[in-house]
């Protein structure tokens, strides 16, 4: 028997049947979202779409002296820098305070985990009524002699949407993180308890190393839904909210209004730029990090 | 204080302050919640004197206010179902377009997580270095921004001629990358020597899938599915671009547009529009929990 024909039929077999299983999704992922965006990617070192001169950069710099798009891109990149490593962090803090044997917890989780369940828009006039000018929380702080704020339209909107972005990710951003440190080995923790070490250094050393699988995984979800607080932006003032609730999000959809797809496009290819340079460094982290206990 | 100072003292009290912190952290968490089911059996009448000044506002282009205060009510006066009266009798456009979420969200559902299950499969069982780099692009697209993804899903649905039809949301929606990411991270937690037993017992492949690896995932994928129909039932983006026809708009772009003439029913729509996720929510709850973590990565 010849060892090789064989063998290598076999792995051509194994090839084609890998392929088979991935290729229903990946026509659709190259047809619904490649594809489509090599096009984007086209459109934004065009002139425009008719007479198609190839300008390079150009869209780009103009990107740049577009005071709406800088002003929503750092909107997004404010609120996302402080909102997600806080949620994470807090997060993860809640979690290892409840960690500890708590009557009742299975309701306290239920609880926790509802922001997450309700929908967005059933919400929405619960916070309008609580940020309202003359709502709830104005009449809260006036009590302590202190001025009304108009949170949707002072620099303040910027803890709002952080609060609600709160009120959403921490909930269940902190089961996850329970049930991660639920599954730190604990003689581990107590060898390197015994032989003297200190708690600040177990919990750096140990316990966070263990975590830093389930610590990038919340991380991604929490971008995810970072993003995703266009939503609750848009149903509670409009189109076009004040200036320091313009988000990236708004200028997109204001420039698709509009029509102009050299702006959106390149728009579109930065900010993907953006997301997959911050991503990368982000895994190459988490397995530097936590390269130990990877098996 | 000598008692104080024991130990076994200590750490009672110690449990009763965080068991007290947790449960003013969980009241925080469900109380919008509580606030809009009971909001929703107080009549028009109290309704216009409580919120008044803010649904008066935000007709008028948002600029006039009423000088009324506006009051956070947690018990209504009087227990009313005229709210939910007026929805199911005298606004039957609420129920169209809850109909319409309906027969977007359910689909997308049900088609993502099923093509997801067949992909993640895909992606655990057989490695390689192409596919490695594929599901890297599979998670960079599912951290994007849907603002990012919107051009290209208007283009394709052009080019398709589906634009403006419910097709262009819900077929980009089917082949969302989201669910493929968590699943595979779940289906390559599974042991090997389950699958090779089966293949020693003469299984084909689409028996081991059918039979081993989806029976394993269940409770993943229940809880992806619950996540996928909760990000969908919310969806404002996708309608607001891809949708011509207003009448054809999910009741999640509306509720947020309720004017002065729909004071009297504002909360009972909410409630209406919530009570889907949170009969999914009290279904799947224990699968949320412990299907997901498997993909958090969390060893043992």
């Amino acid at each position: 028997m010849q060892p090789t024909t064989p063998k290598r039929r076999q792995r051509i077999i194994e090839h084609c049947k890998a392929w088979s299983w991935l290729t229903p999704s990946l026509i659709g992922v190259l047809v619904f979202f490649i594809i489509p965006f090599c096009v984007v990617i086209y459109y934004s070192v065009l002139d425009n779409p008719i007479f198609a001169n190839f300008v390079g950069l150009d869209n780009f710099i103009k990107l740049f002296s577009n005071s709406a798009f800088i002003r929503a891109a750092r909107n997004t990149a404010i609120f996302s820098v402080i909102a997600v490593p806080l949620s994470v962090v807090l997060s993860l803090w809640m979690a290892f305070a409840l960690n500890s044997k708590i009557p009742g917890k299975s309701w306290l989780r239920s609880c926790f985990l509802c922001p997450l369940m309700v929908p967005i828009a059933s919400v929405v006039l619960v916070w309008q009524v609580i940020f309202h000018y003359h709502g709830t929380l104005n009449q809260i702080t006036s009590v302590f002699g202190i001025e009304p704020v108009d949170w949707f339209k002072t620099n303040w909107s910027y803890f709002v949407l952080t609060i609600m972005f709160l009120w959403k990710t921490l909930g269940y951003n902190m089961i996850l993180f329970m049930s991660a440190i639920a599954g730190i080995p604990r003689d581990i923790v107590e060898v390197a308890q015994l032989e003297g070490a200190s708690g600040w250094y177990t919990f750096l050393h140990i316990k966070l190393r263990y975590l830093s699988p389930t610590i990038l995984f919340v991380t991604i979800l929490s971008i995810i839904s970072s993003f995703k607080m266009f939503r609750e932006v848009y149903l509670l003032t409009g189109d076009y909210p004040f200036e320091s609730m313009y988000l990236l999000q708004h200028f997109m959809n204001n420039t698709f209004n509009s029509l102009d797809y050299q702006k959106l496009s390149s728009a579109a290819v930065l900010l993907s730029v953006v997301m997959v340079i911050l991503i990368g460094i982000m895994f190459l982290i988490e397995r530097k990090f936590g390269e130990d206990v990877e098996e | 204080m000598i008692q104080l100072r024991s130990p076994k003292v200590r750490e009672h009290f110690l449990t009763a302050l965080l068991f007290i912190l947790a449960l003013l952290a969980a009241i925080l968490f469900i109380l919008p919640t509580v606030l809009t089911i009971s909001n929703s059996f107080m009549s028009e009448k109290e309704i216009t004197a409580n919120y008044g000044a803010m649904i008066e506002s935000a007709t008028a282009d948002k600029k006039t206010y009423i000088s009324e205060e506006l009051n956070l009510k947690f018990i209504p006066d009087k227990v009313s179902f005229s709210q939910y009266a007026s929805v199911l009798f005298k606004s039957p456009d609420y129920l169209l377009k809850f109909w319409n979420s309906v027969i977007l969200v359910v689909p997308i559902t049900v088609f993502q997580i099923l093509l997801a299950a067949f992909t993640a499969y895909g992606f655990s069982r057989y490695r390689g270095r192409i596919r490695e780099i594929i599901f890297f692009m599979y998670i960079i697209l599912m951290l994007m921004p849907y603002q990012v993804t919107l051009v290209p899903n208007y283009l394709v649905s052009d080019w398709l001629g589906i634009l403006g039809t419910r097709w262009a949301i819900i077929l980009p929606g089917i082949f969302s990358p989201f669910s493929v990411y968590l699943l595979t991270k779940v289906m390559r937690r599974i042991p090997k020597a389950y699958y090779e037993a089966a293949r020693l017992d003469g299984a084909s492949e689409f028996q081991i899938f059918w039979h081993i690896c989806l029976p394993l995932t269940r409770s993943a994928m229940l809880s992806v599915g619950l996540l996928v129909f909760i990000d969908y039932w919310n969806m404002v983006e996708q309608p607001l671009i891809l949708l011509k026809d207003q009448d054809q708009f999910p009741l999640s772009v509306f509720l947020s547009q309720i004017n002065s003439g729909d004071v009297g029913l504002a909360f009972a729509v909410a409630v209406v529009y919530m009570i889907p996720a949170l009969l999914l929510f009290l279904y799947g709850e224990e699968y949320l929990v412990e299907g997901i973590t498997y993909s958090g990565g969390v060893k043992g």
